[in-house]
């Protein structure tokens, strides 16, 4: 057996391994309840109730609403104040450079679950507790870390010289950055928003304990709350449902900036 | 347009490195001047500090009358061409083109009949709309020349333009580049560490080593009356032949045989403080094939031909003398120069490089009959490198 069938096989079986367990979910979401525990790969019953199920419960739309504007305004501060740390760090040399980028390496590193009970605690006597604030400063806590990892590699690779050309030019430093350097960090800057945002967006273990109403629940969190429409209704179809639903804005995020991050965007500025 | 004056322009690093040791140089309104020297001569950093992306350490630095040590770059008015060129890669040839006029606020349609006729000058015309990826080595440098061009500043100021051609283009965009400063007369800088490109361009050339000016001059004094060791060596295309010598009984002991002293070396050694063991230079050029140049002043030696290399208009003859005696006097001027050639990766040049007229008859492995002019030969004090046939010169004239 050759090398590239050996590998061929085995990058099947990782995709397998990955994507059976996704495929049941969907393929759960379409069984009505009798035929749930059936065993069937491919439902022998097609049904759309319960996408109608959880679009019909306010539990359910109000957490996405949240989970959605959580994450969008957790991605967009974290990737603005991301892009400015990271582009300081990548060209200038100022005191406590070393020491900036340690602590926030120190924060990505640190267990998240160590801080969930102080942060309770602060957020009860901030009044932040069940807000969206109080996840998003969570959020952008622990996102900042990425994003500048990120930015700051990206920063790293455009050529020096564009800079100092703009600035022969006639541009300011922030016109320099605003007119050259951040078109050019855009496949950087789009890559990084799709790592926040999914960060942000598969959070349960500060979406769970920092919230207590659907006033900020977000989706992860409401899903674990479904019960169905009665007690003595099985959710599991619903719960499936949902987490479809859940899926897809990220599929929908990385397909959309996918088409932005075009490889070899700075080709060309420099002799290569 | 404006003359730009270095006064003890000084340019150290934190970690006490001198890039450039206090250097001095007036550069007149509308001249086109060349920074030469090997890599790490502090030519770049110089222009940094013209253009402002370096700070000046200490001294002043002046453009049109007016001191501009603290002035960011945008408020110099100086355009710069960079080595990579550094296009915007997301913009088009037009919007590099009028990114400055652009930031400069300045009206639309104005905005498009320069960039029109900048594109015109530099046969650009036809690729206003692409991108810098989609373009040729040459296209792109020109559009780094259009880019500087535009908005007609004070000065340019152009770092190693020409290095990332090849060599054919190189050659003509060289042409270019000079049609395109006299058409304009827009002072400008060039840095180079091509000697050819230096002696081809400026109107003065600046020959630079570790920080400091060796040299100020048009390239045919630089050529012909070399101040050091160094700029001998550096200027011209093959090197100057250097051959140790030593002062014995009025005549000058050499690889080559003993020279009798003319009246103008004579001068030169009479002098008290002159040293025994001296550096003897000379360019190819000043060697001839015997033969055709019999009755003539000079000495005669004969030595076996290693090489011939026939260029049409002449012959290249390399020569097998030993130009490393036993006791060469050591110099650093002359071991630098032999490092920026890449002699360290080289077998240790030994042997006399001629140009000779295209009439010898000098075969390989034969022996020749040569000529050498005894009135163009350099003579260099091995210590401290000055040129000591110069200062005679000087003095004399």
């Amino acid at each position: 057996m050759n090398a590239k069938l050996k590998w061929g096989l085995l990058d099947a079986i990782v995709v397998v391994f990955a994507l059976v367990p996704v495929l049941w979910i969907v393929s759960l979401s379409f069984k009505t309840t009798a035929t749930l525990t059936d065993g069937n790969f491919i439902p022998r019953d097609w049904t759309l109730e319960n996408y109608r199920t959880i679009f019909q419960t306010d539990q359910f739309v109000r957490a996405l609403v949240n989970s959605i504007g959580i994450a969008l305004i957790s991605t967009v501060i974290a990737v603005v104040l991301g892009t400015m740390a990271a582009y300081a760090i990548s060209r200038l040399d100022f005191p406590g450079k070393s020491l900036l980028v340690g602590v926030s390496l120190l924060i990505a590193m640190f267990p998240q679950v160590s801080l969930v009970s102080p942060l309770f605690d602060i957020e009860r006597q901030a009044g932040l507790f069940d807000t969206w604030p109080g996840l998003i400063l969570p959020y952008i806590t622990f996102a900042l870390p990425l994003a500048i990892y990120t930015l700051s590699a990206f920063f790293k690779q455009i050529p020096w010289d564009l800079e100092k050309a703009a600035k022969m030019d006639g541009a300011t430093q922030a016109e320099a950055f605003r007119k050259v350097i951040a078109p050019l960090a855009a496949p950087g800057v789009f890559t990084t928003a799709i790592l926040v945002f999914i960060f942000c967006w598969n959070d349960f273990l500060f979406a769970i304990s920092l919230t207590s109403t659907e006033q900020s629940r977000t989706v992860p969190v409401a899903l674990s709350f479904f019960t169905g429409a009665s007690q003595f209704e099985d959710p599991t179809g619903a719960i499936s449902a949902a987490a479809v639903v859940i899926t897809i804005p990220i599929i929908l995020f990385v397909l959309f900036f996918q088409k932005r991050i075009v490889a070899g965007l700075t080709s060309g500025a420099v002799k290569g | 347009m404006a003359d730009i004056v270095l006064d003890k322009v000084t340019k150290s690093y934190p970690d006490g490195t001198v890039a450039v040791h206090g250097i001095d140089l007036e550069i007149a309104d509308g001249e086109f001047i060349i920074l030469v020297g090997p890599s790490g001569c502090g030519k770049s950093t110089t222009l940094n500090m013209i253009a402002g992306l370096e700070d000046i350490t200490s001294g002043e630095l002046r453009i049109g009358g007016q001191r501009v040590n603290d002035k960011a770059p945008k408020d110099r008015d100086i355009a710069m061409v960079f080595q990579s060129y550094a296009l915007y890669p997301n913009m088009t040839v037009r919007e590099n083109m009028a990114f400055p006029l652009r930031l400069a606020k300045m009206d639309k349609q104005l905005i498009n009949q320069k960039v029109e006729e900048a594109a015109r000058v530099l046969e650009l015309t036809s690729y206003l709309d692409r991108k810098p990826a989609n373009l040729s080595g040459g296209q792109r440098q020109r559009v780094a020349m259009g880019r500087a061009i535009v908005r007609s500043p004070k000065a340019f100021l152009m770092d190693e333009p020409l290095s990332n051609l090849d060599a054919k283009l190189r050659v003509q965009m060289r042409t270019q580049v000079s049609r395109l400063q006299k058409q304009l007369g827009t002072t400008t800088v060039y840095v180079t560490h091509d000697q050819t490109e230096a002696m081809t361009l400026g109107d003065r050339v600046v020959v630079m080593r570790a920080g400091y000016i060796q040299q100020v001059g048009d390239p045919q004094t630089l050529y012909d009356s070399p101040v050091n060791l160094f700029v001998a060596g550096f200027i011209g295309s093959p090197a100057m032949n250097f051959l140790p010598v030593t002062l014995e009984s009025g005549l000058l002991r050499s690889p080559l045989g003993d020279l009798p002293l003319s009246d103008r070396l004579g001068s030169v050694l009479s002098a008290a403080d002159a040293p025994r063991k001296l550096i003897m230079g000379i360019r190819p050029e000043h060697f001839e094939d015997a033969r055709l140049v019999e009755g003539t002043d000079g000495f005669t030696f004969t030595a076996p031909v290693d090489l011939v290399e026939s260029m049409g208009s002449d012959k290249y003859v390399y020569l097998n003398v030993d130009t490393r005696g036993g006791d060469t006097p050591a110099s650093t001027d002359l071991a630098e120069l032999a490092a920026d050639a890449g002699g360290a990766d080289l077998p240790e040049q030994n042997g006399l490089v001629t140009r000779l007229s295209a009439e010898s008859r000098v075969r390989e492995g034969a022996d020749a009959r040569v000529w050498l002019n005894l009135d163009k030969v350099h003579l260099f004090d091995p210590s401290t490198g000055t040129n000591l046939t110069l200062r005679e010169e000087v003095a004399a004239g």
